[in-house]
C-alpha cells in the first residue's frame, strides 16, 4: 500500500505545478516559446529573413491542435500497449519460478 | 525549444547538421544492437520512445505566459544510455517537422543537437554522478536536467547565430534563456516527476526486461526508505 500511497502523491504533485503555472500567470492567450524566439531573432535582427519554407503546413490552429493531439495519442497508444504486454508477461511468469525467460513468446 | 523552420543561418545550419550526424548513425547501431543482443527490451525501446512522443507533444503553460513543451528524452537516456536517444529523439523531431511544422528541416541538426544528444547526456551524467542517492533522487534530476539543458542549449544555439548587435553574445544569450530557460523551469520539474513515476511502474512491472540495463534494472532496497 505503501507504494500506491507514493505513486498517488508523485501524482498530485505534477499536476500541481501545471496548476499552479495556470494560476501564476493568469489564464491568458499562452505564446508559445518557440515563437517568442522567433520574435527575439527579427527584434535583434530586423534584416534577416527565413530562407526556407515549411514543405507542408497545417492549414489552421485547429488542424495544428488536432495533429499534436494525434502525436500524443500515439504515444499513449504505444505506452498502453507495453504496459498490457509487460503485464500479461508478469501474470504468466507468476506461477513458475521468476525471472525464467526461456519460455518467452515473441511478442510484437 | 524547435528553432522554425529557416531561421538558423544556412551556415549555421550546416554546422549543427555536421555535429548532430555522427550522434544519430551512433545511435541507430546502438539501438540495432540492443535490438539483437535483447529481444526483450525492445518493448521497453518502444516504451521510451512513446514517452518521448507524448510528452514532446504536450505544450503545457508556464509561470512566463508563454507555453512550451517538455522533452521526454531523460528516461530513455537513463534506462538505455544516451546514444539510444539520439536516434528516438531523431525520429520525433523529423515527424513534427514534417507533419506538424513544428520544428524544421533545415534547423533539424540543430534541434537534434539540443533535444536528442546534448539533453539526454547532460541527464545522464547528472544521474550517473548522484549515484549513491536514491533512486528516485537520481532519475528526477537526470530527467530534469536533461529537460532543462535541451532549452539552455537552444538557447545558446540562437545567441551564437543572433548576437545583439550592443551587447553581444552574451546579451543575445541572456534574452533567449529568459524566454527558454525560465519558461522550461517548471515543466523540467513535472517531467522530473512522470520520470519518476514511468521508471517505477518500469521497475515493478518489467524487472527481468530491465535487468542488466544498469542500475534501474538492479534491485535497490535502499529505495524503499526514501519518499521522493
Amino acid at each position: 500500500m505503501r507504494e500506491h500511497r507514493t505513486t498517488l502523491v508523485l501524482v498530485v504533485l505534477a499536476v500541481a505545478v501545471v496548476l499552479g503555472c495556470f494560476l501564476v500567470a493568469g489564464n491568458v492567450g499562452y505564446g508559445g516559446t518557440d515563437g517568442a524566439a522567433t520574435d527575439a531573432i527579427t527584434a535583434t535582427d530586423p534584416g534577416y529573413q527565413p530562407w526556407f519554407e515549411h514543405l507542408w503546413a497545417p492549414e489552421s490552429k485547429e488542424i495544428e491542435s488536432a495533429l499534436f493531439a494525434l502525436q500524443a495519442a500515439l504515444g499513449g497508444a504505444v505506452i498502453g500497449f507495453v504496459f498490457g504486454t509487460l503485464r500479461e508477461r508478469r501474470r504468466r511468469r507468476a506461477p513458475r519460478t521468476g525471472g525464467d525467460r526461456g519460455h518467452e513468446e515473441v511478442h510484437g | 525549444m524547435h528553432i522554425a523552420e529557416g531561421f538558423l543561418p544556412p551556415l549555421h545550419a550546416a554546422g549543427w547538421t555536421v555535429v548532430a550526424a555522427p550522434f544519430v548513425v551512433h545511435g541507430a547501431r546502438e539501438v540495432r544492437r540492443l535490438v539483437r543482443e535483447r529481444p526483450d527490451a525492445r518493448l521497453l525501446l518502444g516504451a521510451a520512445g512513446a514517452f518521448t512522443f507524448v510528452l514532446s507533444a504536450l505544450k503545457l503553460p508556464s509561470v512566463t505566459g508563454s507555453s512550451s513543451h517538455p522533452t521526454g528524452t531523460g528516461v530513455g537516456a537513463i534506462v538505455f544510455r544516451p546514444p539510444v536517444m539520439a536516434l528516438l529523439g531523431t525520429v520525433v523531431l523529423l515527424f513534427q517537422a514534417l507533419l506538424l511544422a513544428h520544428g524544421g528541416l533545415t534547423t533539424l541538426g540543430a534541434n537534434v543537437f539540443s533535444m536528442a544528444v546534448l539533453g539526454p547526456w547532460a541527464g545522464y551524467g547528472c544521474y550517473r554522478l548522484l549515484r549513491r542517492a536514491p533512486l528516485a533522487v537520481a532519475v528526477f534530476v537526470g530527467v530534469a536536467v536533461a529537460d532543462l539543458a535541451t532549452y539552455v542549449t537552444t538557447a545558446f544555439q540562437l545567441a551564437l547565430a543572433f548576437p545583439d548587435p550592443t551587447s553581444g553574445l552574451v546579451g543575445s544569450l541572456a534574452r533567449f534563456l529568459g524566454i527558454f530557460a525560465v519558461t522550461q523551469v517548471p515543466l523540467a520539474v513535472v517531467e522530473g516527476i512522470l520520470g519518476v513515476l514511468l521508471v517505477r511502474a518500469l521497475r515493478s512491472w518489467a524487472g527481468p526486461e530491465l535487468a542488466g540495463l544498469g542500475r534501474v534494472g538492479e534491485p535497490d532496497v535502499r529505495e524503499e526508505t526514501v519518499d521522493a
